[in-house]
């Protein structure tokens, strides 16, 4: 969409032949798709009102260069301004500047995520910087609340306080921080009911817990999904309690996320971290320099990226690729290279993170590229001789038959195979000429096998 | 849930989360005449409301036509404007109807994560109870810590039995055997829970899938009703919700949660004008009696302050 964008402004700009500084008439136009773009990825109405001032002033003080084109301009000051007011570049850590135990508040609206994220945060600080640390759940409101916080420390691994019946939350962050100091704890998470900002009587209840245990973090945990009420969410909570960290969990769906933009400007507090599953260790550092693009619909690239990196399994992918570069690439490798993307879990998920991938994962989820697939074809695979893997043309008939039977298949699904290889060599063929550079650019459209799904046509540019 | 007193509930309900947005349109309209910039301006009201910039423009532009120019009044204009939303979702407001000739009609409940499912089943148990029938509740997120024994508090809250597995259970296989336990033991509501997953998941997608495939083992018309839970503080990643649900397990109904609190929901809106699938019910709080039925008047009305 930042894509779409990008192509609305320079046809915007297309008309205009004169450089040097934008005149105010199209820097109006320009900003009136921008406002779109923004407001339809949930960004606050006077959020993108301040934003859009912000954007205005500064392209009408800039002078256009002579290689960048107008529109490019204003797509550049844009994401710089985005950029800058989720909080510039880099992640902000926990505060953990404080006397043991160190308490933090998790605070936020019913089913936020703010139980998950405690579980996730006490794992974190206990595998990252070697904390003790104790979970503390006060929701008395949610059923099984305070059981599921116990559940989810012990798969994390993390004490947990010990339920007992009856204590209001107050009494139970009093006793949690007592605990804390006499066993030695370095941090106690305080994990609380959700409420509703306008809830007076839980919002003075939680003003109540934080004066009694005075925390160094009031965490607000929020929904990336969350639409034009961020602002309200966020000035109330601000407004009682002073947050010092904003966390945004769901980042693992496919929300432009513009609540964090929202939040951001109305608290000034620094979103911290990021949830991005529901599993404990699905917790990472905020980089605004990121989630802009995406915000903006350009895509999580470097997040792509570094997704990537982790799944992927170094050294096959180092061997894989000097083996692509010397255009040595046989069915062995394809087996492989299927692992990874077994790997790299949803592949739908990782295409969503990209700009102009829409289509192309529109396709995939078409075809239904499931586990199950990539299953299927490394059984077949596996059913072949390693001759037969390395010179792939001797399989004619009677070896397909054999290898359908030998991995439970069909003979079609074999040619299917052998097929989706001839074209993955013939790309490897087009990559080559590109040479490394190429191969980076279009390392992820290669691992997408072309005739896994009918019709599916690999992109070979656009990333 | 009488009439009238539902009425007074769901205002007051939905009071405070209309009162920034009729606020609003007071600002906007105090004795003005309807040009241009005014029309902006309440367009931007109501996308502030979550309508979204493309269904605000529509219900804007419809305005235009039959208002434009005129002198009116604060109260006109929130009428007017209040019966263009209602006539959006007056088609949609439609009650979930249990249908006698299955024993048991079973509910299949589906969701993003932290949506109301569980809390929704827990009102909807409580109210079918009341009225006489006997529903059975089916622990379905076998995934998330402790969901399970919340359901179960529900079940005991509602006087309903619960069925459940081992953790981590196969979600389909538990509702193969709760549904062949209802039907032995005569209930005529199966309220099946699930776990939460993101609508860009496919591996969960499917398994939703799966366990309608094996529910129909049982019974080949089953689920009878397949609810989609959504937040009312969502915004506009609730169209994608709505759709990649419907096309996955056919959703028949919307309950929307969480409209107590200060989002107005009117994504709710574009849903109606994009997919046309009933809403059956609001939830307004997280107590068993917080479930209103969607009424199309009294939601626009309240939508705009009235
Ligand atoms: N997909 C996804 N689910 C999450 C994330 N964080 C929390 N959840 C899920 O959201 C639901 C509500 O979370 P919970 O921690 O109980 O919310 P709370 O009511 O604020 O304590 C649960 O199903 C969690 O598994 C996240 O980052 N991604
Ligand atoms: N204020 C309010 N809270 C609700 C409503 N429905 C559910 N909740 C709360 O939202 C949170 C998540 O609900 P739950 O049923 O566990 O969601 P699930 O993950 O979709 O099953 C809980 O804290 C509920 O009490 C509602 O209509 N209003
Ligand atoms: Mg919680
Ligand atoms: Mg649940």
């Amino acid at each position: 969409m930042f894509e779409a964008l990008s192509d609305k402004l320079s046809g915007v700009f297309d008309r205009l032949r004169t450089r040097g500084a934008l005149s105010e008439t199209d820097v109006g136009e320009a900003l009136r798709e921008v406002r779109l773009a923004l407001l339809d990825a949930d960004v606050a109405l006077p959020v993108v009102r301040d934003f859009i001032a912000k954007v205005r002033e500064r392209a009408l003080s800039t002078e256009v260069l002579g290689s960048v084109t107008p529109g490019q301009q204003i797509v550049k000051i844009v994401n710089d301004v985005m950029v800058a007011e989720l909080g510039g570049e880099g992640a902000v850590p926990l505060n953990l500047n404080a006397a043991a135990p160190i308490p933090m508040l998790m605070v936020g609206l019913q089913g936020s995520g703010k139980t998950t994220t405690a579980g996730k945060i006490a794992l974190r600080l206990k595998e990252r910087v070697r904390k003790r640390v104790l979970l503390a759940s006060l929701d008395t409101q949610r059923p099984a609340a305070q059981l599921q916080l116990a559940q989810l420390g012990e798969r994390a691994g993390v004490p947990s306080l010990p339920i007992v019946a009856g204590q209001t939350p107050v009494q139970i962050a009093l006793r949690a921080m007592e605990t804390g100091r006499r066993e030695g704890f370095d941090v106690v998470i305080l994990d609380t009911a959700g409420r509703l900002s306008i809830d007076e009587a839980l919002m003075e209840e939680v003003k109540a817990i934080r004066t009694a245990t005075n925390p160094a973090e009031t965490l607000l945990v929020v929904d990336a999904m969350t639409g034009q009420d961020a602002v309200n969410t966020a000035r109330a909570f601000h407004e009682a309690l002073g947050i010092t960290g904003i966390v945004l969990t769901r980042m693992d769906g496919d929300a432009r996320g513009g609540a964090a933009l929202s939040m951001r400007a109305v608290t000034g507090a620094p979103i911290k971290l990021m949830g991005l599953g529901e599993k404990l260790d699905a917790l990472e550092e905020f980089h605004p320099e990121r989630v802009a693009g995406r915000i903006l619909g350009m895509g999580d690239i470097v997040g792509l990226v570094e997704k990537a990196g982790e799944t992927i399994d170094q050294d096959e992918a180092e061997k894989l690729a000097a083996k692509m570069a010397r255009g040595k690439f046989d069915l062995e490798d394809l087996a492989a290279q299927l692992r990874q993307i077994g790997r790299m879990g949803s592949l739908s998920g990782i295409l969503g993170m990209l700009p102009g991938m829409g289509k192309v994962k529109a396709q995939l989820d078409d075809a239904k590229l499931d586990p199950k697939i990539l299953k299927r074809q490394e059984a077949i695979i596996s059913s072949m001789t390693p001759k037969e893997r390395r010179a792939p043309d001797i399989i004619k008939a009677s070896r397909k038959k054999r290898i359908a039977s030998g991995s439970g298949t069909t003979v079609q699904d074999v040619n299917k195979l052998l097929k989706q290889f001839d074209d993955m060599s013939a790309m490897m063929k087009r990559m080559n000429k590109l040479g490394q550079k190429g191969l980076m650019r279009h390392g992820l459209s290669a691992l997408l096998p072309k005739g896994m799904a009918q019709g599916n046509r690999p992109p070979g540019r656009g990333f | 849930m009488a009439l009238g007193g539902f009425f007074s509930r769901l205002k007051e309900g939905l009071s405070r989360s209309t009162q920034k947005l009729g606020g609003g349109i007071t600002a906007v309209f105090v004795r003005r005449r309807l040009d241009d910039a005014a029309l902006d301006e309440l367009e931007e009201v109501l996308i502030g409301a979550d309508l979204g910039t493309e269904a605000a423009a529509r219900v804007i532009a419809a305005f235009r036509r039959s208002r434009f120019g005129k002198e009116v009044t604060d109260q006109e204009v929130k009428e007017a404007l209040a019966e263009e939303i209602a006539a959006i979702l007056r088609p949609v407001a439609r009650p979930l109807e249990l249908d006698p000739a299955h024993r048991p009609h079973v509910v299949l409940v589906v969701g993003v994560n932290g949506t109301g499912k569980t809390t929704t089943i827990g009102k909807l148990a409580q109210l079918w109870h009341e009225q006489g029938r006997r529903p059975m509740l089916v622990a379905g997120d076998t995934f998330r810590a402790a969901a399970v024994e919340q359901l179960q508090i529900w079940g005991q809250r509602t006087s309903c039995p619960v069925v459940a597995g081992a953790p981590e259970a196969d979600a389909a296989g538990l509702a193969f055997d709760a549904l062949g336990r209802a039907r032995t033991d005569g209930n005529d509501v199966l309220l099946v829970d699930t776990a939460g997953r993101l609508h860009n998941k496919s591996v969960l997608m499917d398994e939703l899938a799966k366990i309608i495939r094996v529910m129909r083992k049982q019974d080949p018309t089953a689920p009878h009703s397949v609810l989609l839970v959504l937040d009312a503080t969502t915004g506009q990643n609730a169209i994608q919700q709505v759709k990649v649900f419907k096309e996955m397990v056919a959703v028949t109904g919307l309950i929307v949660t969480k409209l107590d609190g200060s989002a107005r929901g009117g994504i709710v809106v574009a849903l109606a004008e994009s997919f046309g699938l009933p809403v059956h019910a609001v939830g307004v709080g997280e107590q068993a009696a917080d479930l209103r039925p969607f009424d199309a008047t009294d939601f626009a009305r309240g939508l705009v302050g009235l």
